[in-house]
């Protein structure tokens, strides 16, 4: 039985993902974390698919299209705001204020 | 289980804590990258172990293969290869990072002992026989094409969106 | 006219509006991808986008008209009246958002008709999302909408704010996103399905109220939609995406975004979770929040950007307190509200891009002193937009406000009611010196509002705002039936038993 190991060890990339967004402040590091929690729940599926039925295989499928679309919106942000900006540091990307 | 299985489950399991880790501390984007791959891979062997090789295979494919290699692309063409100045927040932006990953980790603590009610659960095997059954790519795609057509046919409009709007923002001129 | 979703005419006929706009949207990108050079493109390619909102509002009208139905459980698309009239809601923010955007895009020099296919495709994510009847569906049509925003937000390429905002708003929904998703898995794996109906029905058959996966996976989808929502203490991405987005933009992801997303989020806690009421608490919890410091922060702002975006924040604390209630008169309290908020805080955008130049994000509420005495007109539909925003009797704000106290009242939720009410009179503090500014001063200097100019379309599409807030003010009763009959079809399919699910 691999399902609860499984589970845990996709609780803790999640969680690894989430910190990674809250520690750094690159742009792309940030969204590659964002990647590292969407793997993270594609871990989730594909062990629950094992025992509900292969439905948590087509789910990654989805995840997976969405992680491309969003890698090619995503990265051709992070240029619009290099172009402006020569840095991709939220340090130096304070325009607007919170 | 053989215990073999158990085994390579752990070390590709620990594997992928380790990529994860390293991902998200490393100061350089570059190594930041290649230590996600990292990850990917040991997930793409993990699925191989769930019965879902077919996935595993399009984990590298997708993933590894296409996406990271984007990711790659953008960090060279931006010239962010070189460790530069330190983009890790300081002791208060770390330690409050690490309260609000430790409070998650806390909520989601509950996940790994529990799992869905054993009523629903199907018998062992039941997704490996089918696979046998159908094929690898067939256990897969009939539901694709008949149950999710319309999240399928959702996912082509998303990507050509995607597409345009790529277009439009990396275009010289407006 | 009952479908069978099983068949393909059934599924062609229930997608029908969908389809209708995803072939516009196809038929407008052909033509963009050759006529992209001139001022006459970007207004024939508006044109187009305004005829493709009208034809699908009809065909939506028409399947309404048909009283379309599915006999038994919905797979993944519902077909029912609250499908319905938040579509037209959609459509209608959209088409508003049209006709602001045509003379800002010309004026701004935005030359690019890209604009519109990205609004038809967020509409088309907007329209899936309202529908959605399975949170794989959900979870697709959230990002179809969420990616062309996006790119709408940072349109304006040669303002390093737009690419601020949208930078800023891809990273936060990006993670949104990510925690929605998990709690979708979670909820797939205690319950063994996606469809809202059949986790309804399993939570209940299976006693799943307590059931720690299903409960961690409502809070992470709970955390995902108070991020898209902009609820305190998720909502600190909003002020400077709202702000640094081109006004129209801003327009529509305030009104038709936000709207989308309370509108999935609303279906699914009805629907699915009727049974497992640990939502109540947290969703009053974060009204609470967002109300009181929504309020508050807005007003310190100095902006009229920025007071709107704190504006449009704390309104949609009012707009939890009503999903907070979960009964069927909060469904219609909802949707009234909804189509109240989308009204005044798209006419309110719109004045404020005829009032201002190049982003719009320097224009001070000062800076409108003695507009009345110039443009009568614009000053009395901004007058008009801020005393519904407040909630002043005889405007459709107050009637929605009324509703949703009513709702609240009705199931015993007096604390919620009273902070809803006093922080609506906080408010005042900031919706009426805009209009002591624009009716008692007097103008800074002589050509203080020379350049102070409403579009001709754009006029249309604020008058048809006041014209509707003050018709829905006096008779909200038309508005109030339609919503009433739509809160009935939202709810669990009872008579079910439990399917051996996965296949």
């Amino acid at each position: 039985m691999l399902l609860g190991p499984a589970l845990a060890v996709s609780a803790i990339l999640f969680t690894l993902g989430v910190a990674g967004v809250l520690l750094r402040r690159n742009a792309i590091v940030i969204f590659m974390c964002v990647e590292l929690m969407l793997n993270a729940v594609n871990l989730t599926f594909v062990a629950l698919a094992q025992q509900l039925g292969i439905s948590g295989q087509i789910f990654v499928f989805f995840v997976m299209a969405v992680a491309a679309a969003e890698a090619a919106v995503g990265l051709a942000i992070i240029l619009a705001i290099f172009r402006h900006k020569e840095t991709v540091d939220l340090r130096n990307i304070n325009l607007l204020k919170g | 289980m053989p215990p073999l299985t158990l085994t390579v489950f752990w070390a590709l399991a620990g594997m992928a804590i380790t990529g994860a880790t390293l991902c998200i501390t490393r100061r350089s984007p570059l190594a930041s990258a290649l230590w996600l791959v990292v990850t990917l891979f040991a997930l793409a062997g993990l699925f191989v172990l769930l019965d879902a090789q077919f996935i595993g295979v399009l984990q590298v494919l997708v993933y590894a293969g296409a996406i990271m290699v984007l990711f790659l692309f953008v960090i060279m063409l931006l010239n962010l290869g070189r460790p530069g100045p330190s983009d890790l927040k300081g002791p208060v932006g770390g330690a409050v990072a690490a309260l609000l990953a430790g409070t998650l980790l806390l909520q989601l603590g509950g996940v790994g002992s529990s799992g869905p009610p054993d009523v629903i659960r199907m018998p062992e095997g039941t997704v490996a026989a089918l696979q046998r059954e159908q094929g690898m790519v067939g256990a897969v795609a009939r539901p694709l094409f008949d149950t999710y057509l319309i999240p399928f046919e959702i996912t082509s409009i998303l990507l050509l969106a995607a597409i345009v709007g790529a277009v439009v923002l990396a275009k010289r001129k407006l | 006219m009952s479908l069978d979703l099983s068949i393909p005419r059934g599924l062609l006929l229930a997608l029908l509006p969908e389809l209708v706009l995803t072939g516009w949207a196809m038929i407008l990108l052909l033509f963009v991808a050759w006529r992209h050079r001139t001022t006459r493109d970007l207004r024939v390619a508006g044109g187009i986008t305004a005829v493709a909102l009208v034809t699908t509002a009809a065909t939506v009208w028409w399947l309404w008209w048909n009283q379309a139905g599915v006999a038994g459980i919905a797979q993944m698309v519902a077909v029912d009246d609250y499908r319905w009239v938040t579509d037209w809601l959609f459509l209608g923010a959209a088409g508003l958002t049209v006709l602001v955007s045509f003379e800002y895009l010309e004026r701004e020099r935005l030359l690019a008709p890209e604009y519109y296919v990205l609004l038809l495709f967020a509409v088309i994510g907007m329209m899936l999302m309202g529908g959605a009847e399975d949170l794989m569906v959900l979870f697709l049509g959230l990002e179809l909408m969420s990616i062309a925003v996006y790119v709408l937000a940072g349109f304006d390429r040669r303002n390093p704010r737009a690419a601020e905002a949208a930078l800023k708003y891809f990273l936060i929904g990006a993670f949104a996103s990510g925690f929605l998703l998990y709690g979708i898995a979670l909820i797939y794996g205690a319950t063994g399905t996606t469809n809202l109906s059949l986790v309804g029905v399993q939570v209940d058959s299976l006693r799943l109220g307590s059931d720690p996966m299903l409960l961690i996976g409502l809070g992470l989808l709970l955390v995902g939609f108070a991020f898209k929502v902009a609820a305190v203490p998720f909502h600190m991405w909003a002020p400077d995406v709202y702000d640094g987005a081109p006004t129209p933009v801003t327009a529509f992801m305030a009104t038709g975004v936000k709207a989308a997303a309370f509108a999935a989020l609303f279906r699914v806690l009805t629907e699915a979770f009727p049974q497992a009421g640990a939502w109540r608490e947290i969703v009053a919890g974060l009204a609470i929040l967002t109300m009181v410091a929504g309020n508050l922060v807005a007003l310190a702002q100095r902006s009229l950007k920025r007071m709107l975006a704190y504006s449009s924040i704390a309104h949609a604390g009012y707009l939890l307190v009503a999903v907070a209630t979960g009964t069927s008169a909060g469904t219609a309290a909802f949707l009234v509200y909804l189509v109240a908020y989308t009204l005044m805080t798209l006419g309110a955008f719109a004045l404020l891009a005829a009032k201002g130049r190049g982003g719009e994000s320097d224009v001070l509420i000062d800076d409108l002193a003695g507009l009345a005495s110039r443009r009568p007109w614009l000053a009395f539909a901004l007058a008009v937009c801020m005393l519904s925003l407040l909630g002043f009797p005889g405007t459709a704000g107050f009637i929605a406000k009324w509703y949703i106290l009513l709702a609240a009242a009705g199931v015993g939720e007096w604390l919620l009611a009273a902070i809803l009410v006093l922080t609506s009179v906080v408010s005042a503090g900031y919706y009426l010196p805009v209009i002591m500014v624009m009716y008692m001063k007097p103008e800074p200097f002589e050509q203080a509002h020379t350049g102070v100019k409403l579009g001709r379309l754009a006029g249309v599409a604020v008058a048809a705002a006041v014209a509707g807030i003050l018709y829905f003010g006096v008779r909200p009763n038309g508005l109030l039936d339609l919503a009433k009959e739509t809160g009935v079809g939202v709810k669990p399919v009872p008579t079910f038993t439990v399917e051996p699910s996965g296949r």
